[in-house]
């Protein structure tokens, strides 16, 4: 049995240091999958998903700011400092989130599904971990993402199964994006201390379960996996797509006008 | 005044038009809603489905200039409101949809006729977003003006068109305040912030100016409306509403209002302005504004790049049910 970790500030430095590393990662993650989500406000298909696209969006970077409020409770920088005013190789997100997709709609549904099993798998672990503040943000956020979750296993059969075109495009949107979507479970330095800790299973752990769950939705919607597909990692190091310099640079571009005027 | 009704286009005799008419028109003067299976004249349902669409279609071209500022948003705080903001703007689109297809209008019909340029919507849309307090004048000068022409829509004669505006004009007291919160903050700000705010108001006021429509000397659309309790204000009585409401407010934020005419007179209490361009006016929802073309070529992509999904979304709903995953709770 593992001892639980009631307060923020019951942690060694080196388990501190740890947490602070997955929260990066589950902030950085949230607001940038939001910004991508909120890309298609005012573009997508039909005005339902329009909408839904932009609830979720909004979710997710509710989610990120939750998560870098917690940052900021364990002596990080506050929110928006953290997001507006970092720079490229300080980010820890994941490739597969950087990656562009603005016009393809293929890509953005499949990228949002397989990001929002994994976000939940995460959260369902976390709300079973060892620390406590932790573990109760855990339980209040996966119950906002089930309504992500089935959109996305409403979805991905629909335009899997719905013209050949379509199935056509979620296929390549599968194979192109799925050893990105491997690359989310990244192994860090941080993760044997979490695991021993209690605060969250081991990265590989967290991958079979996720791979598990969409395997399951993909062969119901008729898409299929190649098996060899080898990780895309480099994110949770700070190596990332180009695309993330681009996004980083839109995102920054008023705050940079003046970093300490209000808006 | 009577309106005469088309006997031909109601497929009616011209006593029974005359008959039906007079019910028509004295369940309006009692206030009755008119509902979509309540005889109606052609006239009426054609003006409305004119109007409505034209709503629609300024809902969702007006979520174009300020939904190209989400990325660009300065704070999580900002971001998730312009974006919950423009979210709401496609959602009131697709309210106005729905009552304009209560009267036989199509979805489908009406997207085609914006992105063919065959129908029009509102003058502000059609001009861009430069900087990023644009987007402040637009959530609280254009939802501003928006609220007054809504809110006494809201109370005209069609059932689900009124029901629709209800809902929307509550939403939008959201994007006012969401709006007036960002004015006052940038205009709080430093010097450079309140530059570009008047520079923004600058650029915006002659089409805000425009907004209500054509002055009512010239208006030709009003008397069948206002006869039949779809429009209960006037052109120029909105204006002068919204003027009454703003002008205030903005003087005392230190907003120049680039107008050298604007006053009021004490003895009537109506402001006085520089009679609007309405040549411009015309021209501009004609489809002659400074980004006409880029709104409606950006709708059209849109749709044209999502006709795949809507042809799958159609086929599988033909399609036998698809074998739903177990969810892991
Ligand atoms: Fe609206
Ligand atoms: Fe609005």
């Amino acid at each position: 049995m593992i001892a639980t970790i009631d307060t923020l500030h019951d942690m060694e430095a080196s388990l501190k240091s740890a947490v602070i590393d997955l929260l990066y990662r589950l902030a950085d993650d949230a607001i940038i999958i939001g910004h991508r989500g909120s890309e298609w406000t005012g573009f997508a298909p039909i005005l339902e998903e329009d909408i839904a696209f932009s609830s979720m969006a909004q979710d997710d970077m509710g989610h990120a700011q939750t998560f870098y409020q917690m940052l900021f409770e364990l002596g990080e920088p506050d929110p928006d400092t953290n997001v507006f005013a970092r720079k490229l190789d300080q980010w820890t997100c994941a490739g597969m989130v950087s990656i562009s997709s603005q016009r393809d709609w293929a890509m953005s549904l499949v990228r949002k599904y397989f990001y929002d099993v994994a976000a939940s798998i995460r959260l369902d672990a976390l709300a079973e971990g060892a620390l406590v503040p932790l573990a109760q943000l855990a339980r209040k956020l996966r119950s906002e993402k089930k309504y992500h979750l089935m959109h996305g296993t409403m979805w991905i059969p629909r335009l899997g199964t719905g013209t050949r075109e379509s199935h056509q495009l979620m296929q390549s949107a599968v194979d192109t994006l799925y050893p990105h979507a491997l690359g989310m479970f990244e192994p860090t330095s941080a993760d044997l201390l979490l695991e021993q800790a209690g605060v969250c299973p081991r990265e590989d752990e967290l991958r079979k379960r996720w791979q598990a769950e969409v395997e399951n939705v993909l062969c119901g919607a008729t898409l299929k996996v190649d098996a060899d597909m080898s990780p895309v990692f480099g994110g949770r190091a700070g190596k990332h797509p180009k695309d993330l310099m681009a996004l980083l640079d839109d995102m920054q571009l008023v705050y940079n006008l003046d970093p300490h005027a209000k808006w | 005044m009577v309106i005469a009704i088309d006997p031909q286009l109601n497929k009616l005799s011209k006593e029974e038009c005359e008959r039906h008419l007079e019910v028509f028109e004295g369940r309006i003067a009692r206030g009755d809603k008119v509902e979509p299976t309540d005889w109606m004249p052609e006239e009426y349902r054609h003006q409305l489905i004119r109007l409505i669409h034209v709503h629609a279609n300024s809902e969702i071209c007006g979520a174009l200039p300020e939904g190209k500022w989400i990325p660009h948003a300065p704070s999580f705080k900002r971001k998730m409101a312009l974006l919950a903001k423009v979210q709401d703007e496609v959602g009131h689109a697709q309210l106005l949809y729905r009552a304009a297809e209560t009267l036989g209008a199509s979805r489908q019909q009406m997207i085609e006729d914006l992105i063919s340029g065959k129908s029009k919507f509102s003058n502000v849309f059609h001009y861009p977003a430069e900087i990023w307090t644009d987007v402040a004048i637009i959530a609280w000068l254009i939802d501003g003006a928006a609220i007054v022409n809504q809110t006494m829509m809201s109370d005209g004669s069609y059932g689900p068109y009124s029901r629709a505006l209800k809902r929307i004009c509550y939403e939008e007291a959201f994007h006012l305040k969401h709006g007036y919160e960002m004015v006052v903050t940038i205009a709080q700000g430093t010097k450079k912030q309140r530059e570009m705010l008047q520079d923004s108001l600058d650029r915006w006021w002659p089409p805000i100016m425009m907004f209500h429509g054509p002055a009512d000397k010239v208006s030709k659309h009003t008397t069948m409306l206002v006869q039949w309790g779809v429009k209960l204000k006037t052109n120029d009585e909105q204006r002068q509403q919204f003027l009454r409401q703003f002008v205030p407010k903005m003087l005392d934020l230190g907003l120049h209002i680039p107008d050298p005419n604007l006053r009021l007179d004490e003895k009537t209490g109506e402001w006085l302005y520089t009679e609007p361009d309405w040549d411009e006016f015309k021209r501009v929802i004609n489809g002659g504004g400074p980004v006409s073309g880029d709104r409606v070529a950006t709708r059209k992509l849109a749709h044209e790049e999502g006709r795949w999904v809507r042809e799958a979304l159609a086929a599988a709903a033909t399609n036998q049910p698809v074998p739903m995953p177990t969810m892991t709770d």
